[in-house]
């Protein structure tokens, strides 16, 4: 590690304002963050943590939508959304080990946009509305590529807005070290149709599997995908499983997160 | 009723209290007035010339004490190889000089070329990264069969990348390629035995301090053998005179093989120490514990099982490459050689045996010893190669077994690969095996599987490996550079408590409470008086430390004799006690008493009188009550087992799940079987996790791919089953006091052909001929497997 700075606001208008420093990194639960800078692959000058900040915190439910704060560790989700969102809550619960889900947020997961997270499919998948302190951005336009978001230099995000589905599962096949997603398929079905969001699997991130969509939109049952392949065009090739296997799977967890959802 | 004390019973082990509660004292956890810190600049390369280092700038920095390069110690000597091997043509091994820091050359990413000194962690890494290195970069020699062709060499002094080229046993080479020429069915395989990282949940690190009043050295470090470690630095590393450093092994938070070798950060720190004049210590981080920590197996064979028409096993031939890695660590050369060929004949009565390994240098780290060290390799190949034959022939792989197993009356058994075997009874473990695992259910749950769209698999294996290491004569003719005997001190106090100092490293293994039950039972004292005392070179006698299952069956043996000392002197003072002559003295439940009589002293009367002699016949008896005694092996020990389990295998994702896995192994006598159990879980854990997670994977640049937690998968608690574990069958050993054999590594030696061959089972029975995977049997493995059947 380098040595740096770090300051605890208890508002977004303050956070945001340390965060102008030269340097300056926000600092969410730390689980990505703290283990690259003992890599010293990352030398901020100051990191401004979110930990503090109140109107960043929880879980409310407004109408049909669940509004998650940006500091909201994955435990309190795992726990507090259960019974409105369970596909949702479910994911939370899955993600790293407790410390991990004790520590980790979910504003930090969205940021970071790590091509294996298993946030981002949930987003994506259930059409979500990314808060930050400066606008509202659809998930469909957040996430650009693999750790890559819409998120401007000091942009925070506040709160993630989440549209409750009628239905949803989310299947993690795990790559067996790290135990993120080796490919991650998050099924939501909607009274206008099934949205379908993978992670873990391709070179550009998180992405919707339309074709799925649409046959799903149908029938809401593992059959409908009976026709469907993914290319395995732009999948990742790693250690772990090579493109082809990756598609393969796509279409194995999107049938199994079917069933387990209808 | 099981016993409660002593030999045969669980006491709860002692030391679990302080690692428990986290007051377990590790080398890191030892803080030193004035303690500086060493870090240490890497090769990022895997191969490359260095053509100039700059260590200006980190000289001038905040904190910094000194800095060292290769330079600095081109004055002295190299780690060396602690055994000779012999190529076929008489050749003696190629060995390379392994110097403290690379000098000239890099020769594997993780390789260090420079270390700062300096006050603080911080300081001495911006130094370290201020260091500028002009290295001239070559191609990467990773590849073992690659490594034999053309003129880029490792090591370019000696002019190949070939160690050496084992032939064992050479004189039966004609004849076995005789036998599988002639043979009514031979068998073929090719496999990889995947290379490991031992992942150690503690780092190697490493103290040093030094004494300018009496030119004397402490180095406190992670170590399974000091006395090992302060030999090698002593003759043959940095040449301090062994009575002028003193090697402390604290609590080690496990080895499994790794922190056996003596590794240049020791010697750096050593004389960092002496330069500096203030404590060093060295910590290392867990990137630097996968790139330069010892690896392990990484063999490629090809091996071929010849059988007449009933299937009676007729010669095994083997052809390895094994991967040394760049640099020849201590054990290296002993590993894939006399711990690997020797074991190559199995349980088996076959008659011939011909195993050739071919050692080679690459730009990868040193591999060495790793849990099993070399026979997990020999038990793989054997046990893969003979399912593949069962089915070849359509026989069961039990029945095939059987039929070529030695069988009980036939020991001592002189295997075809060069050991004699002293006991065991491979039937019974087998008939047990099929007991206690309900093999006969195995068709129902079978159905069972299949009916929830799974498949299952049954696989079955039988080893035997060489433990008890070693009987110094045996192995100094075949290369050992060292004895292999081990040492201990039984000090009996004044006021009747004992402190047993042993030469054997206890670093997860149980030895502060299994040996006490051993002495505890000699003498019929209470184990709670008896502490053992290891670790320290100051303190201990000389032993050669933790490995190759030997603690118990060859420090243990020198505890027993030691203790048989003791009871000797003892009796002779309670003869002078009692009046009575020394013959008619027996010792029973802790009193000495006189033969016919009820005229008796306590132990502890004893003890007291051998400090306070003030009334002994000085030309008789000498005061004190404490003896040493050091214990050489007749043989190896011969721990065997039958080990079985099934799998479930999801033909939609190829992911493999073990629903069962069962354990009976001979150990000969038990001491603890708590204790005994618990290895045997371990062993099991790290043989399934090279079975199905785990891999060290470098690319074609020399790049350690899986260099983190992130790519390196190691086994969880929820990848393993609940075990059945049983070793009701042991044999005892013939040729030590215990009758005891060893049971640190049977799991992991045991485990792996268990599992693949489970996983060939369940591919089969959905028709995919599928008839070997390479470990690990990731999921992507194991589904590609199946798409190309
Ligand atoms: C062992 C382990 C296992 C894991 N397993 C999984 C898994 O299975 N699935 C999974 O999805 N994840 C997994 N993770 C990652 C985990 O979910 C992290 O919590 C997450 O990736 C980052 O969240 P964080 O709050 O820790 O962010 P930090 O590490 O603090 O920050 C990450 C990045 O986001 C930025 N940032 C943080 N908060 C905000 C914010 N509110 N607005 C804008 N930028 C912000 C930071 O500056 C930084 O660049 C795992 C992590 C570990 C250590």
């Amino acid at each position: 590690m380098y040595a740096f700075d770090i300051e605890r606001p208890t508002t977004v208008a303050d956070a945001v304002e340390a965060l102008k420093a030269d340097e300056a990194q926000p600092l969410g639960g730390g689980q990505t963050l703290i283990p690259t800078l003992k890599a010293r692959l990352a030398a901020p000058s100051k990191l401004v943590s979110l930990g503090n900040v109140k109107e960043m915190q929880g879980i409310s439910i407004d109408g049909d939508t669940l509004r998650i704060g940006g500091a909201t560790i994955h435990a309190t989700v795992a726990t507090e959304a259960r019974s409105r969102y369970p596909g949702l809550a479910r994911l939370a619960s899955k993600i790293g080990d407790p410390a991990v889900r004790n520590r980790g947020t979910i504003g930090g997961s969205i940021a970071n946009n790590d091509p294996a997270a298993c946030y981002p499919a949930a987003a994506l998948a259930s059409g979500a509305t990314i808060i930050t302190n400066t606008r509202q951005v659809a998930a469909d336009d957040f996430f650009l590529g693999m750790f890559e978001t819409a998120l401007d230099e000091g942009e925070i995000v506040t709160a993630v807005s989440f549209p409750i589905p009628e239905a949803s599962n989310y299947q993690k096949f795990v790559q067996p070290a790290s135990r993120f997603p080796l490919v991650g398929v998050f099924v939501a079905k909607f009274a206008d149709g099934v949205r379908v969001a993978v992670t873990g699997a391709s070179e550009g991130g998180v992405f919707r599997w339309t074709e799925a969509e649409q046959a799903l939109s149908g029938t809401f049952a593992p059959d409908a995908l009976d026709g469907l392949n993914v290319s395995e065009d732009g999948m990742i090739n790693d250690l772990h499983g090579d493109g082809e296997y990756r598609a393969h799977l796509i279409k194995i967890m999107t049938g199994r997160a079917v069933k387990a959802a209808s | 009723m099981p016993k409660d004390t002593g030999i045969g019973a669980s006491p709860l082990r002692r030391e679990d209290v302080r690692f428990l509660k986290g007051a377990g004292e590790y080398t890191d956890d030892i803080k030193t007035y004035g303690e500086t810190v060493a870090v240490f600049a890497r090769s990022t390369v895997a191969n490359g010339i260095i053509k100039s280092i700059d260590t200006s700038v980190a000289e001038g920095m905040p904190g910094v004490l000194a800095v060292f390069t290769g330079a600095d110690f081109v004055e002295v000597g190299g780690n060396p190889a602690g055994w000779l091997i012999n190529s076929r043509d008489g050749e003696p091994m190629k060995e390379p000089k392994r110097p403290v820091l690379a000098h000239g050359k890099v020769r594997h990413v993780g390789d260090a070329y420079a270390a700062v000194i300096a006050e603080t962690d911080r300081q001495a890494r911006d130094a370290a990264e201020a260091i500028e290195i002009d290295i001239e970069e070559l191609p990467a020699i990773i590849d073992v069969k690659e490594a034999l062709k053309g003129d880029n060499f490792v090591h370019d002094e000696i002019g190949t990348n070939q160690c050496f080229d084992w032939g064992w046993i050479e004189d039966n080479r004609a004849a076995t390629d005789e036998a599988i020429k002639n043979a009514h069915h031979v068998t073929t395989l090719e496999l990889v035995n995947n290379r490991l990282i031992p992942n150690a949940m503690e780092p190697r690190c490493s103290m040093a301090s030094y004494k300018a009043s009496g030119d004397e050295y402490v180095l406190h470090t992670t170590s399974q053998n000091p006395h090992l470690t302060r030999l090698l630095i002593s003759a043959f590393v940095m040449g301090i005179p062994e009575n002028k450093l003193t090697v402390i092994a604290p609590d080690v938070g496990g080895g499994f093989g790794s922190k056996i070798y003596h590794y240049g950060e020791e010697a750096l720190v050593l004389a960092a120490a002496k330069r500096v004049g203030r404590p060093v210590k060295w910590t290392s981080d867990r990137t630097e514990a996968f790139l330069t920590d010892a690896h392990g197996r990484d063999h490629v064979t090809k091996i071929e099982l010849a059988t007449d028409a009933e299937g009676n096993f007729q010669a095994f031939r083997t052809e390895t490459y094994a991967n040394v890695g760049a640099y020849l660590s201590n054990f290296a050369t002993a590993t894939p050689t006399f711990l690997h060929g020797t074991l190559m004949a199995g349980n088996y009565t076959v008659p011939l045996v011909y195993v050739n390994v071919k050692a080679v240098f690459t730009n990868t780290a040193p591999v060495d010893a790793y849990r099993g060290a070399g026979r997990p390799e020999a038990s793989y190949s054997l046990e893969r190669v003979i399912d593949k034959c069962a089915r070849e022939l359509g026989m069961d792989p039990i029945a095939l077994r059987r039929k070529n197993f030695i069988k009980p009356e036939q020991y001592p058994f002189a295997s075809a690969a060069g050991l004699e075997y002293d006991s065991g009874n491979y039937d019974a473990l087998m008939d047990k095996m099929e007991e206690v695992a309900d093999v006969k259910g195995f068709a129902a749950r079978r159905a069972q599987s299949e009916a929830n769209g799974m498949l299952r698999g049954f696989g079955v294996n039988a080893y035997v490996e060489a433990c008890g290491i070693a009987p110094s004569n045996l192995v100094g003719v075949l290369g050992s550079r060292v004895g292999l005997y081990d040492a201990a001190t039984v000090r009996v106090n004044a006021t009747g408590n004992l402190s047993v100092m042993v030469g054997a490293h206890s670093h997860g293994q149980g030895h502060e409470t299994v040996f006490p039950q051993v002495v505890a039972e000699m003498l019929g004292i209470d184990a709670a008086s008896i502490d053992i005392v290891h670790g320290d070179t100051s303190k201990i006698p000389f032993g050669m430390g933790t490995y190759g299952s030997r603690s118990l069956a060859v420090c243990g043996s020198a505890v027993v004799r030691a203790t048989e000392k003791i009871i000797n002197k003892a009796k002779k003072i309670a003869a002078h006690m009692l009046e009575a002559a020394e013959g008619d003295i027996e010792l029973k439940d802790g009193q000495f008493s006189v033969a016919g009589t009820d005229k008796s002293v306590s132990f502890g009367e004893v003890a007291l009188k051998a400090y306070i002699p003030h009334d002994f016949p000085l030309e008789d008896i000498e005061p004190g009550l404490e003896e040493t005694a050091f214990y050489d092996p007749a043989n190896f020990t011969f721990p065997s087992g039958a080990y079985c389990c099934e799998v479930e295998v999801d033909p939609d994702t190829g992911k493999v799940r073990v629903d069962r896995f069962a354990a009976v192994d001979d150990f000969g006598n038990v001491i603890n079987p708590m204790v005994v159990t618990g290895q045997v879980h371990g062993g099991l854990g790290q043989g399934i996790g090279q079975a199905l997670l785990e891999a060290a994977r470098y690319n074609s640049d020399g790049q350690l791919e899986s260099a983190s937690y992130m790519d390196y998968a190691m086994p969880r608690a929820d990848d393993l089953p609940f075990y059945t574990v049983d070793h009701s069958q042991g044999t005892p050993c013939t040729h030590n006091p215990l009758g005891v054999k060893g049971c640190g590594e049977a799991g992991a030696i045991g485990s792996p052909p268990t599992i693949v061959n489970a996983v060939i089972d369940a591919l089969q029975s959905s028709g995919k001929n599928v008839t070997h995977i390479d470990m690990p049997l990731t999921p992507h493995r194991v589904w590609s497997a199946m798409k190309n059947a």
